[in-house]
């Protein structure tokens, strides 16, 4: 029971697994894997304890745990999974059933690479493979950001208008096994802010009906185009559950994270803990005269509309990410959404470091129209990896 | 901001050592970071920890390239590694060992951890544990209070024997 809000320090995935508990979540489906484990182990933990009075379901696959929180969910149960890489696509057809169903499951990702090669570290792949499903996705950058999101997610999840399940992605390792401080609240003041709640279209044994059954292709174009409703519609509960957040805890959040906007010439664009490091960059280029302003993106679904804020400016997208055979994500969709062309550099892959002078340098080095793979000069001997080699 | 790498051997506790200074650093008033680096972790293998402490918010999270402090809690890895890489000019050092080194420019400290963790009886499975100790030490070359490190150690830690050994700790840190 927390009775005041606490100062305290925690690492990424504590964070999560603490904003679960202080959300009592109702069921928790999940399956361990690195590197989310900790956050299972600690809501097993919560539960051994009796700190968080909430159904542990050990399952024997990541498929499995969206299956059973889809089953919970949909008994109006609040249901909470966590997971990373490859065991976020192995419950795939989960996940999609998720948010056809209308359920406001959330979930927490930490972004990890995909194997082959194995590789354990940060990258934005895994949940972007999932940006198409009708999952709300957001980008968290700090401890305390993670826990914050959490709660909200929760909420927006929850609200009549939206009922679409939300993803938390945090960075594997980068962010998920780093500490920081963080400020838990009170029950009292959580439970003012996600009380408890009725989801309309719950199963009843006593009344018999179900939502997403044997559906011709009439209605099921607009079942689907209800979910693509939703999702316009949860901009503005984002934005209102950002602002209730604010007045209730006094952290504000928004659609990106903004630092030096306002009179910048460039923006660097990226996700995560590369979009905090890059106002360490924008402070040294900004000594240097060159007027950039950072930009994390926190909302990747729904997409923002940007276009004001983008439009007149020279971009710096850094994709954690890749689509092969078209390019860097978060730029496609930025071109797709504003028709804009950016300097795309694909950074970060597979844990690579990336330091704030590395982000310096792409700023300095932009050609707006091109993508660079940074840390690969195909100009240079050895680039190339021989797959009898490795 | 002042930037600290951390060397040990896993299950010699250095991750939670990490997480000590950060908690001691934030109970001073500080912003503090700290970052395990994982590569293929196994019991005895080198294990590197970067802690960052500033009086503002901390951004960074790539690793630390030039540290201001370097903490080697298990000598025998500076036959293995070069610990001091990338060490600031006017850096200092703070090695678990019985007796001094003399490490030219640098300011150097040393305490047997080791030793203290045996003497006050803080064994886990065979093996001396160095993480509360060392945060006595860190106190006393002045990286927080004395009240911060016994506080975050409270925080962490029930056995009042880490207590202990970081207090000794704390007297023990020669130069």
């Amino acid at each position: 029971m927390n009775e005041s809000n606490q100062a305290t320090i925690s690492t990424g995935n504590n964070a999560i697994a603490t904003a679960a508990k202080d959300a009592k979540v109702q069921v928790v489906a999940a399956y361990p894997i690195t590197p989310q484990t900790e956050v299972v182990e600690q809501i097993a933990n919560f539960c051994e304890s009796g700190a968080l009075d909430a159904k542990y379901i050990p399952v024997e696959s990541e498929h499995s745990a969206m299956a059973a929180c889809i089953g919970a969910s949909i008994m109006g149960a609040r249901a909470f999974t966590a997971t990373s890489s490859h065991g976020l696509l192995y419950m795939n057809e989960m996940i999609n059933w998720a948010a056809g169903a209308r359920l406001p499951v959330v979930m927490a990702n930490i972004n990890r690479a995909l194997g082959p090669g194995w590789n354990t570290w940060a990258e934005h792949t895994d949940s972007l493979q999932t940006r198409d499903t009708g999952w709300l996705q957001v980008y968290v950058s700090t401890v305390q950001e993670a826990y914050d999101t959490t709660l909200m997610a929760f909420r927006i999840a929850e609200d009549k208008q939206v009922y679409l399940p939300v993803m938390i992605n945090l960075d594997g390792f980068a962010l998920s096994h780093i500490t920081q401080s963080l400020t838990t609240e009170s029950d009292e003041k959580i439970q003012a802010f996600i009380p408890p709640f009725q989801l309309d279209h719950a199963i009843d044994v006593t009344d018999p009906h179900g939502y997403g059954t044997l559906t011709s292709s009439d209605q099921y174009v607009h079942i689907r185009y209800d979910i693509e409703r939703s999702m316009r519609a949860s901009c503005a509960v984002i934005e209102e559950t950002e602002r209730e957040f604010a007045k209730a805890f006094g952290r504000t959040y928004s659609w990106t994270d903004e630092y030096l906007c306002d009179d910048a010439e460039v923006l660097i664009i990226a996700m995560g803990t590369l979009g905090k490091e890059a106002e360490v960059a924008v402070d040294i280029l900004r000594k240097e005269g060159i007027k950039v302003g950072s930009m994390r993106l926190r909302w990747f679904r729904p997409f923002p509309d940007l276009s004001d804020r983008l439009i007149g400016r020279e971009l710096v997208v850094i994709d954690r990410d890749y689509s092969f055979g078209c390019g860097g994500i978060i730029a496609g969709t930025i071109r797709a959404k504003t028709g804009l062309e950016s300097y795309n550099i694909i950074a970060g892959l597979g844990g690579q470091e990336v330091t704030y002078l590395d982000i310096a340098s792409f700023v300095k080095e932009r050609k707006i129209g091109k993508e660079v793979w940074f840390g690969v000069d195909e100009t240079k001997a050895g680039y190339e990896i021989s797959r009898s080699d490795v | 901001m002042y930037e600290i790498r951390l060397h040990s051997r896993g299950g010699q506790g250095g991750v939670t050592a990490a997480k000590l200074i950060a908690l001691a650093a934030f109970r001073d008033g500080k912003h503090a970071t700290a970052a395990p680096f994982y590569g293929a972790e196994r019991r005895g293998a080198p294990v590197v920890s970067f802690i960052r402490i500033d009086d503002n918010p901390i951004k960074i999270y790539s690793q630390i390239k030039k540290p201001d402090l370097i903490i080697v809690l298990d000598p025998s890895i500076m036959e293995l590694v070069d610990v001091f890489d990338g060490l600031k000019e006017d850096g200092t050092v703070l090695i678990n060992s019985q007796k001094p080194f003399d490490l030219a420019q640098h300011e150097a400290h040393y305490v047997d951890l080791t030793g203290i963790a045996l003497k006050v009886g803080l064994v886990v499975a065979g093996t001396p544990i160095l993480n509360t100790p060392v945060i006595g030490a860190l106190a006393k070359i002045g990286l927080f209070s004395r009240d911060s490190a016994r506080s975050a150690i409270e925080e962490m830690f029930t056995d009042p024997k880490n207590t202990e050994a970081a207090m000794l700790a704390f007297d023990e840190v020669h130069q």
